[in-house]
């Protein structure tokens, strides 16, 4: 047991393990409870997921890039009070673009320090959440933020709306994941992320400008996190301060459950979308067995340690680390 | 003495000067915008002061350790949680009811065994499966607040117990019961990390581990060592705290990572590991503290906080790289 | 040598890994008092020799003595209570602690309650530095010590125990030659201790002065001991390559274009000054000079990657300010880089991915990258360098040193510069490999590339070189042209003696 070859099953397993776990996942629900396969129930799911998986898209660039991003948690709850605010004060048409130009404002901040000044990236997001909080409750003067005609607008398509039977949650989070694999794996901004997050200095030898390409990460992240607060805004039309709180190291989990190495250099998007997915998929599925939400935490955990221990594991081929 | 040794004494009293300045302005700016009429630096005040600081006191002087081990420990909040819920509930057992007030140190002693068995499984992990302590911790934050919840559910945990609210009040000294433990612990660790060989290594690991390693440290149980130790000081942490309080939310502890190693970066331990002082991180405690308690005496509202320590700690970082570079001939990487 | 019982005796080590056999039956003996050189190309083996010696690897066959009892080490500390210690040629010290807890790390005196015993520590810290006679103390934290203070430090290490024997891998690489004088003299006094000194160092000048004896590997076998005093440098390399060395200087002549870059009295803050010189089309200028002269500098300041405190470079006769190495690439400079996987490859990425990665830019077909482009330059590049792999889809990070440089050149080539610099071309290649990029760069030459060849290694300069610039120090000693130049004249130069240095 000891040995793992690169070959053969523990080769296949290490390679697409997260997918195998997801199939298991699936049939076992589904064997205990036939309406973890209804349709309605896997709508519900990846609708419900979808806002978590909107911001894990973009946090998927920034480690990728080799950096991190503990910030998008505090920064949905920016957007989010922010556009429930602005809907009121500018009608909704004004206050979405006015809400994401804020948002990547301070996406634009945390990629010229992490990009630029090349400061850690853990601590200026770390400082940053703690920032964006402050910045929050000093916008909303601590109260929570309603819309006050929840009947009279157009405002709730975005979370609550369909189009054509489909949930708009569900399909913004799958337009912005297409289109989000296709940037990443085809086109040349794509290849010089995995570059600068593989190895920076030699992407910088290469002549890819490093600094820039790690701003655009966050750039994109940040973009990303507005999509999401505004998701959860018209999904709720109405807001606490700290309505993202947490989802920074949910966020982070879900990437790393898809396999993107911390360490930058390693992660797909359509990976991303799986661990997602995988979270969403068990909270259901524990859901559905009678257990409480924070049931999934447990078992998150479990399956988080599992799958990176796992895959350092047939990277190294020895099951136990070598640490004496 | 040298350019370099200069510099470090440079780096370790920066903190201190950041506390005086820190004073001094909340001193000077409460004579204009107080909303009280008391002075800032009221002498029951400060003492105040130190006793708030305790509960993220303690997270963070474990921290400092884990830290300049070269790891990171995420699942303290949670820790914390566990251990309040073990302490207060387990005064309610029926055997324990019989026992007095020698139900008193038996709760202590379950919440910090948890404290400490929570520790040992993220030490555990870190060392045998070699996944890099970021996300196991990251994990059991996550997998201990579900320990949490499924407790008691959502329902929070009370338990009033007399006797211990008066020990938690007490002053000795003048300094409250808290206070005590948050120095008590900052002694201990010091005596630890200067004094003692499992200390040096510690250090030598975060700095080198290859090296540490050729040497024949045993990089191993020195990991699980520390986890087990900023396992307890979470568990110690809530057992001073919720001593006092009696009851303990589903959610209490969340972020409190997130404040303790900023108290930590603060006190200008790195990230990195091999490099770091208990001194400095008991500085970037009370400095976090000392700026809570300004900006609520100066009339700022409470929320500019987290807004100034945010800026702050990410201005300290910029400092620090300015004052480590080169200049101009660097190669631009 | 004084006594007849060896300090360390080999006998028939193996060591095999997975597809290599990277110890073949090696067998020396080394006595005591005897500085007994250890030599071999890169991937000779030494490098794994050592490692069995140090208790790092186990030998699969074969035996190590220690004083003629047989030996068995499992670990670097299991080698060292043995007696034999190893100096790394990484530093392997912890910088943010004290001389005295790197000297004995792991080893710290204790007394109770697991406290470390300061004064016994300091005291027998004292007493080691005293017979090394160095200019720091025990207390004095291992960061603000110089590099070759660091490695005294790890000499000291050694001296904890009563060693018999002391392995020194390359510790001159990084040394002045006040530094090495003084290195020179811990050896000696080693070896009046009677201690068996292993020294690994690929300079011949080093080897004959201060060794007894040489032993030779190539491709992990064993190929024989010579006694320094009875043997010339031609039989050392014979043995380590297996042929003579083609020492012969480059004689291949062509026609030469107009000067493709110029540089006038560039510098760069203390790394280099007033460095002038020209590249023309179709010339090989070699820059030859110790580690640490400059020459690398050099390179990356023409790259964009420093920026230059004075002085011009002039690209066809017009003078430049290079931002940024995009800038360099833009008007056809490329840098072949001196650390190959630190700054040549991304070792996580596929062959055709790293090979076309400066000009995926332009490589697109509407927003997407035209793999098939890409792919078709990775083709061409792979047939005409001879790049030994199973296919675009292998993650460089798989693939032999050789191979692995011939991406990092394709790279470049595919980007038909004007200039291109090559930084130590073949360090860390074995010999097959290395003769093909000398043959590359004279044909690159031939076909009107301006080239340039950091080198520290004086047959590759003298082999591939039309004009030779000689560094130390950060300054240019002196020029040669390819006929006028002699090993003599080329040592003295980069060794800072002027001699008769023309103005």
């Amino acid at each position: 047991m000891a040995e793992l070859t690169r070959k053969g099953l523990g080769g296949f397993l290490a390679r697409q393990g997260i997918l195998v776990a997801f199939a298991l996942f699936m049939i076992a629900f589904a064997v205990a409870n036939p309406r973890f396969i209804d349709i309605d129930n896997i709508a519900g799911v990846i609708r419900s997921s979808a806002i978590l998986g909107v911001m894990a898209l973009g946090v998927t660039f920034v480690v990728i890039g080799g950096n991190l991003d503990l910030s998008v948690g505090s920064m949905m709850s920016f957007s989010t009070i922010v556009v429930l605010d602005l809907h009121d004060k500018l009608g909704p048409t004004m206050a979405i673009p006015a809400m994401f130009a804020m948002t990547m404002a301070l996406g634009a901040f945390i990629g010229f320090l992490v990009g630029y000044l090349r400061l850690n990236s853990l601590i200026v997001t770390l400082g940053m959440l703690s920032a964006i909080h402050g910045l929050t409750l000093t916008y909303s003067g601590g109260k929570n933020m309603d819309i006050a005609d929840k009947q009279g607008t157009w405002f709730g398509i975005f979370g609550q709306g369909n189009i054509a039977g489909i949930p708009v949650p569900i399909l913004i989070f799958a337009l912005l994941a297409v289109v989000l694999s296709i940037v990443l794996s085809r086109t040349p901004f794509g290849r010089k992320v995995y570059a600068v997050g593989g190895n920076g200095t030699a992407a910088t030898f290469s002549g890819i400008p490093r600094a820039r390409i790690v701003f655009m990460t966050y750039l994109m992240s940040s973009f990303c996190v507005a999509t999401a607060g505004l998701m959860q805004a018209s999904r709720s039309l109405g807001s606490q301060n700290t309505v993202g709180q947490g989802l920074e190291l949910e966020v982070l989990a879900a990437v790393i459950l898809g396999g993107a190495s911390l360490l930058g250099g390693s992660g797909t998007v359509f990976k991303t979308v799986i661990g997602v997915l995988i979270l969403g998929f068990i909270q259901n599925g524990l859901l559905l067995m009678g257990l409480a939400f924070y049931a999934q935490f447990v078992v998150t955990w479990i399956i988080i340690i599992l799958a990176v221990w796992l895959d350092i594991a047939a990277k190294r081929g020895r099951l136990w680390s070598p640490i004496a | 003495m040298t350019k370099e040794s200069r510099a470090n004494i440079i780096k370790q009293g920066a903190i201190w000067a950041f506390i005086v300045v820190e004073l001094i302005f909340f001193s000077v700016a409460g004579e204009f915008l107080s909303v009280s009429d008391k002075a800032f630096m009221d002498f029951d005040n400060m003492l105040l002061l130190l006793k708030q600081s305790a509960p993220i006191g303690i997270i963070a002087l474990g921290m400092t350790v884990v830290m300049i081990n070269g790891n990171i420990d995420l699942s303290v909040g949670a820790t914390f949680a566990l251990a309040a819920i073990v302490l207060l509930d387990s005064m309610t057992w029926p055997f324990m009811q019989g026992l007095g007030d020698w139900a008193i140190p038996l709760a202590w002693g379950l919440a910090l065994l948890t404290g400490a068995v929570l520790g040992a499984i993220n030490g555990l992990i870190v060392w045998k499966t070699g996944v890099d302590a970021f996300i196991v911790t990251l994990g059991s934050m996550l997998g201990y607040r579900g320990l949490v919840f499924m407790y008691n559910g959502e329902q929070p945990t009370s338990h009033l117990n007399w006797t211990l609210v008066d020990f938690a009040e007490a002053q000795f000294l003048g300094l409250h019961t808290a206070t005590w433990f948050l120095l008590g612990v900052a002694l201990l660790l010091w005596l630890l990390m200067t004094r003692t060989v499992h200390g040096r290594n510690a250090y030598a690991i975060g700095n080198n581990r290859e090296a540490a390693v050729n040497a024949g440290i045993r990089v191993g149980p020195h990991f699980l060592w520390n986890f087990v130790l900023i396992g307890f000081l979470a568990a110690l942490s809530a057992v001073v705290f919720y001593s006092e309080s009696g009851s303990v939310n589903p959610n209490d502890g969340m972020l409190y990572e997130l404040w303790a190693i900023t108290a930590v970066v603060l006190g200008g331990t790195k990230l990195t590991g091999g490099y770091g002082s208990i001194v400095s991180t008991l500085g970037g405690v009370i400095a976090i503290q000392l700026l809570r308690k300004g900006l609520g005496h100066i009339g700022a509202d409470t929320e500019t906080v987290n807004l100034v320590i945010g800026l702050i700690l990410i201005a300290v970082l910029f400092l620090d790289r300015q004052l480590n570079r080169k200049g101009k001939e660097e190669l631009k990487i | 040598m004084t006594d007849a019982t060896p300090a360390l005796r080999l006998e028939g080590i193996v060591k095999t890994f997975p597809g290599v056999r990277a110890l073949d039956g090696v067998s020396f003996t080394v006595m005591p008092g005897e500085v007994h050189a250890l030599m071999g190309e890169n991937g000779a083996g030494k490098s794994t020799l050592m490692k069995v010696l140090g208790g790092i690897h186990q030998p699969d066959e074969g035996t190590i003595y220690i004083a003629e009892q047989p030996v068995v080490m499992t670990s670097p500390i299991e080698a060292k209570a043995k007696g034999v210690v190893f100096i790394h040629q990484e530093l392997s010290l912890a910088d943010e602690l004290s001389v005295a807890e790197n000297i004995f790390l792991g080893e710290l005196p204790r007394k109770g309650f697991g406290r470390v015993d300061w004064q016994k520590l300091y005291d027998e810290t004292d007493a080691i530095l005293k017979t090394l006679n160095v200019g720091f103390n025990a207390r004095t934290r291992v960061g603000d010590l110089s590099i070759a203070n660091q490695q005294m430090v790890e000499i000291a290490r050694a001296l904890t125990v009563d060693p018999r024997a002391v392995i020194f891998d390359e510790p001159t690489a990084s040394l002045t030659d006040a530094e090495k004088v003084v290195l020179f003299e811990v050896i000696e006094d080693l070896q009046s201790r009677g201690v068996g000194v292993i020294y690994i160092s690929h300079r011949m000048e080093e080897i004959f002065k201060i060794t007894d004896r040489i032993s030779v590997l190539r491709d992990g076998q064993y190929r024989g001991t010579l006694n320094t005093a009875d043997t010339s440098e031609d039989e050392i390399t014979q043995l380590m390559i297996g042929r003579k060395l083609d020492l012969s200087r480059n004689e291949s002549h062509h026609e030469m274009g107009d000067v493709a870059l110029e540089v006038r009295n560039l510098s760069c803050g203390d790394l280099f000054r007033d460095v002038s010189f020209s590249v023309r089309r179709g010339e090989v200028v070699g820059f030859y000079g110790l580690v640490g002269a400059g020459r690398t500098e050099i390179a990356e300041t023409i790259f964009g990657l420093r920026e230059p405190t004075g002085g011009q470079i002039l690209l066809n006769g017009e003078e430049v300010r290079i931002q940024s190495p995009a800038d360099a690439i833009r008007r056809g400079i490329s840098l072949v880089p001196e650390d190959r996987k630190g700054q040549g490859l991304v070792l996580g990425m596929n062959c055709r991915d790293n090979m076309t990665l400066p000009q995926v830019d332009d490589l697109t077909a509407g927003p997407f990258v035209a793999e098939g482009s890409e792919v078709a330059i990775f083709d061409q590049y792979r047939d005409k360098l001879d790049i030994r792999t199973p296919g675009w889809r292998q993650l460089v990070g798989n693939l032999s040193g050789g191979n692995q440089q011939k991406i990092v050149i394709g790279k470049w080539l595919s980007m038909h510069p004007e200039v291109l610099i090559v930084d130590e071309p073949t360090r860390g290649i074995d010999v097959g490999s290395k003769s093909e990029i000398h043959n590359l760069i004279r044909s690159l030459a031939a076909q009107g590339y301006a080239v340039i060849v950091i080198s520290s290694e004086m047959p590759e300069v003298l082999h591939v070189s039309d004009r030779i610039v000689a560094m130390f120090s950060g300054r240019v000693m002196r020029e040669f042209t390819s006929e006028e130049v002699t090993e003599d004249s080329l040592i003295q130069a980069i060794s800072g003696i002027t001699g008769d240095k023309v103005a």
